[in-house]
Order: C-alpha cells, then structure tokens, then sequence
C-alpha cells in the first residue's frame, strides 16, 4: 500500500486535488480516505458518495490536528491496508502554517494556492519545506508575473520541491502528480515510519486549559514582549 | 527559449464528448497567426486552448496531442512558467498584487533575470496603445479597470514574458483595441488564439476553428471572403466605441439615425 499526506492551508484545494488522485485511479487502484479536521469536516463523507471508496475523518478538536495524526495514523494504517486498499490518502487539516504531518515511507503533498498572496510560501516553513511536492492551486486566477514569482518563493523554502501548477477543480497540468504517485514505493515497514519533523508544540499550561493572559500566569515556555522573537525552536 | 526557436504548435486530434474523433488530421500554428474559437456555451473551447496550455499528451479528457516543432516538448517548457512558450490570459485571470505598475513589471522582469530596465517604460507604452483609459507607472494594479489590467497583461506576455504563442480567453468584453492588439501581435510575430463570442475578433483572424460537443468540428479559413462583412464590422464597431465615449462623457444621443 502506497501512503499519501497531504497538507496546506484551509481552502488552498486540498480536496480538489484528493479528488483528482482518485478520479485518475478509479478502476485501476483501490483508495482509502482519511481526514484528519479541527472541528467540521464534509469530505469524507463527500468522497464515499462520489466513488463509493472507503473514508472516514477524525476530529481533533482542542489538540493539533498534527498531533491527531500522529496518534491514530499507525491505526488508520492497519485500517487501510485492511480493506486492501492500493493508495491511502490522508489528509490534514492545516491550520497554523507549521503543520508539517509528512512522514517516512509517504508522498509527502503540500497543496498551496497561488491566490494567497506571493509571500505566502515564505511565511510556512516545514509544511512546505518538508514535502515532496509542491502543488499550486488556481494558478489560472492570477497574472503570468505573480505565477513565476510565487514558484520562485517556493523554492526559495524548499529548493528541491517538485513544483506541479495546476487548476485542481480541472485537473490541468496534473499528469506529474499522477507520475511521481505512480513512483512512489510502498509502505516497506509500518512499525518504521517516523514522523519527517517535529511539531509545534502541543503541550504548555495554555493548552490545558489556562486562559489568563500574561506570561506571569503560565509556565512551561514563557516569554516576556521583549526579545521573543522566535517564541519557541524545537530543539 | 527565445521565440526564434518555435517554428510551429502543432495539434493533433482527439475525441468528442461522445467518443467521437475529430475530423481534422492536424492544425498547425506558426509564428503571426491567429485563430479563434467559437461555438455555444460547453462546447469545449476552453478545453481546446487547455490542451495547448498543458501540452496534452493524450492525457487530457480530450485525448489531443500537442507537440512542438513536431516534436513532444521537453518537461521543463511544459513545467516551468518561465521557459513555457505560452501565456494564458482569461477573463478569471487578475493580478491581485498591491503594489504600483512600475513595481509590478519590475518584479516580473526580476524573476525573469532579464536586464535592463528600459523594457518597463516599453511595456507600459505599448499597453497605453491597448487601452483608452491611460495606464502610469505609479497606478496600483488593484486600481486599474478591467481593460486596463487586459491590456497590461497582453503587454507583459509580448514583451516580457516574450512567449510565441499566446492564448486569449474571452477578453473582448473589457473595452480593449481588439485591432490593434491583432494588429501588435502579428508586428511581433507572435501567435495567438481567441477563445471569442466577439464578431469583430473572429472576423479579423485568419483561421475559424467551430467547435461542437467538446470536438473540433470544423475548419474555416475565409482568406478574403468575408471581407466585406469584416469591414462592415469594423464600422459599426468603430460606430459603438465613439457612442461608447460620448455616453461617457455624459452627453445625450439626440442624432436622428446613422450611417455605418
């Protein structure tokens, strides 16, 4: 079974894109589903309905969506390769522009829309820099000059990202998705995969409940106005 | 790649909507020429010039092929939006960026790691020669009319992108010189395609491809027959523009009739 995660902003076409992948793979592959949301999510049961595959979604609620799949992925994995699926697409909610749920042995599928603005893939660091692919949404929507300078910040986080444009409600431009999908090898060892980098933190008193403001209420990772100017590295 | 090293766009045919084959055996386009592309709403004009723009290998739901010289196109001028040979502007397309014209033009120039800086003053004049709304260099882009932005993108694709090929989604409607702009295009050898309800468009290219249930139906080339009525367009054409700027310049229409 092949993995695929995909990530990227809210409303960047995600979705678009998953179903894409599974509209050049009805017939010939078997997709599994698995959405991985903060509150709301429709998709799955979209999908189900649409190509009558296997889908299913998991709420994170008060916890990172990337921690969310961290948790459940090994399940869902065994879940997938269950129903003797061929393709498992799973896919994140994407939220604070540092998701980064990529993991090893997995096409790693950053989706980005050229509408966001030029700047925007400059201020997402590991969702980007850590995937395979960089797929650039509606890029039929922006003038040729913002096309060619978004793909250049692209690549100034990600050098080696494979860039793919494409207009995801219609598919143009695709065919190199479905190339390195068609490329990419099998899930070799579940018990091995490993996350690609490490989270945001996911644990401080604010997380557990704690609302007062002021770092003079918490503890954990504190930081006064002055000189935070990266609150807080992983190490 | 420079324009100088396209010699022709060749298509070859694919299938309708129902699986039918297109009757043409290929349309090849070479430098200067335009075509366009009419037929009803769905009809799959907008799917032809996708094609073109992806460089369909037989893997699109149209099943064409496009090649380049003859030849499929190496993955990088199909990929890689500065070395694409083709520019793609539809009425969807905008430039969202805040920033001024100059600016704006720069930037591409930039990314394109093209010297000089002649070549925006030259883009904006030549865009100025689209519109009758004035562009300056220090306009906002979010500020600039529908044609303004058409014809500032044109522009850009002649000169700056420089690409020899450039495919035109119905853009007739945002008060652009649709003759001056065949017109320029043709003085630089370019190639374009319009996707086009617009009679005066049609009637001023050279090529008319109709288009039926998502295939290519037919393949009309006028050469000079219709150039009567192309004339008589032109007029009434020319007749509604000056009506056009009257209305705007808050008069009233009191003549009794008029000749076109």
């Amino acid at each position: 079974m092949k993995l695929i995660i995909i990530a990227g902003p809210p409303s960047a076409g995600k979705t678009a894109v998953t179903r894409q992948i599974i509209r050049h793979f009805l017939g010939k592959k078997k997709c599994a589903f698995l959405k991985i949301d903060v509150v709301r999510a429709f998709e799955d049961e979209e999908l189900k309905e649409e190509f009558h595959i296997p889908a299913r979604k998991i709420y994170s609620g008060d916890l990172c969506p990337d921690h969310t799949g961290v948790m459940v992925l090994k399940d869902a994995i065994a879940w997938a390769e269950g129903l003797g699926t061929d393709i498992f697409i799973v896919e994140s909610a994407g939220l604070c522009l540092r998701c980064s749920p990529y993991v090893t042995q997995s096409l790693g599928i950053v989706v980005l829309s050229a509408v966001s603005g030029m700047n925007s893939p400059l201020k997402m660091g590991p969702m980007i820099s850590l995937a395979d692919v960089a797929v650039i949404t509606k890029t039929d929507l922006v003038s040729q000059s913002e096309k060619e300078v978004f793909r250049e910040k692209t690549k100034e986080v990600a050098p080696a990202i494979d860039i793919i444009e494409t207009n995801a409600i219609q598919g143009t431009g695709l065919r190199f998705l479905m190339r390195a999908i068609d490329q990419q090898a099998e899930i070799a060892d579940p018990a091995s995969i490993l996350l690609r980098g490490i989270p945001p933190l996911g644990v401080c008193t604010i997380c557990v409940g704690k609302r007062e403001i002021g770092w003079q209420n918490h503890f954990g990772v504190v930081r006064k106005l002055d000189g935070a100017d990266d609150i807080f590295r992983g190490d | 790649m420079s324009s100088g090293a396209i010699s022709d766009i060749t298509i070859l045919p694919g299938h309708d909507k129902h699986g039918n084959p297109e009757s043409f055996d290929r349309i090849v386009i070479r430098p200067g020429d335009t075509l366009s592309i009419v037929g009803p709403t769905g009809s799959g004009k907008t799917a032809f010039i996708n094609d073109i723009e992806v460089f369909a290998c037989n893997d699109t739901s149209t099943g064409r092929t496009v090649l380049v010289n003859g030849e499929i196109p190496a993955e990088e001028f199909i990929r890689d939006p500065s070395k694409k040979p083709i520019a793609l502007i539809t009425q969807n397309t905008k430039c969202l960026a805040d920033m001024s014209v100059e600016a704006f033009l720069a930037m591409h120039v930039r990314a394109r790691k093209m010297s000089g800086s002649a070549i925006v003053a030259e883009t904006i004049d030549l865009a100025n020669q689209f519109t009758g709304e004035q562009i300056h260099p220090g306009c906002l882009i979010t500020a600039l009319s529908g044609g303004q932005t058409r014809s500032l993108m044109v522009a850009d694709a002649i000169l700056i992108s420089n690409a020899p090929l450039i495919l035109l989604d119905e853009v007739e409607n945002a008060g652009i010189f649709r003759e001056k702009v065949i017109e320029v295009l043709k003085e630089h050898c370019k190639s374009v395609i319009f996707v086009t309800h617009d009679p005066l468009v049609s009637l001023l290219s050279d090529r008319r491809l109709v288009m039926r249930h998502g295939g290519v139906e037919r393949i009309l080339e006028p050469e000079g027959r219709e150039t009567h009525i192309r004339e008589m367009v032109a007029r009434m054409d020319l007749t509604l523009c000056r009506f056009r700027e009257r209305i705007r310049a808050g008069e009233l229409l009191t003549e009794p009739g008029f000749l076109v």
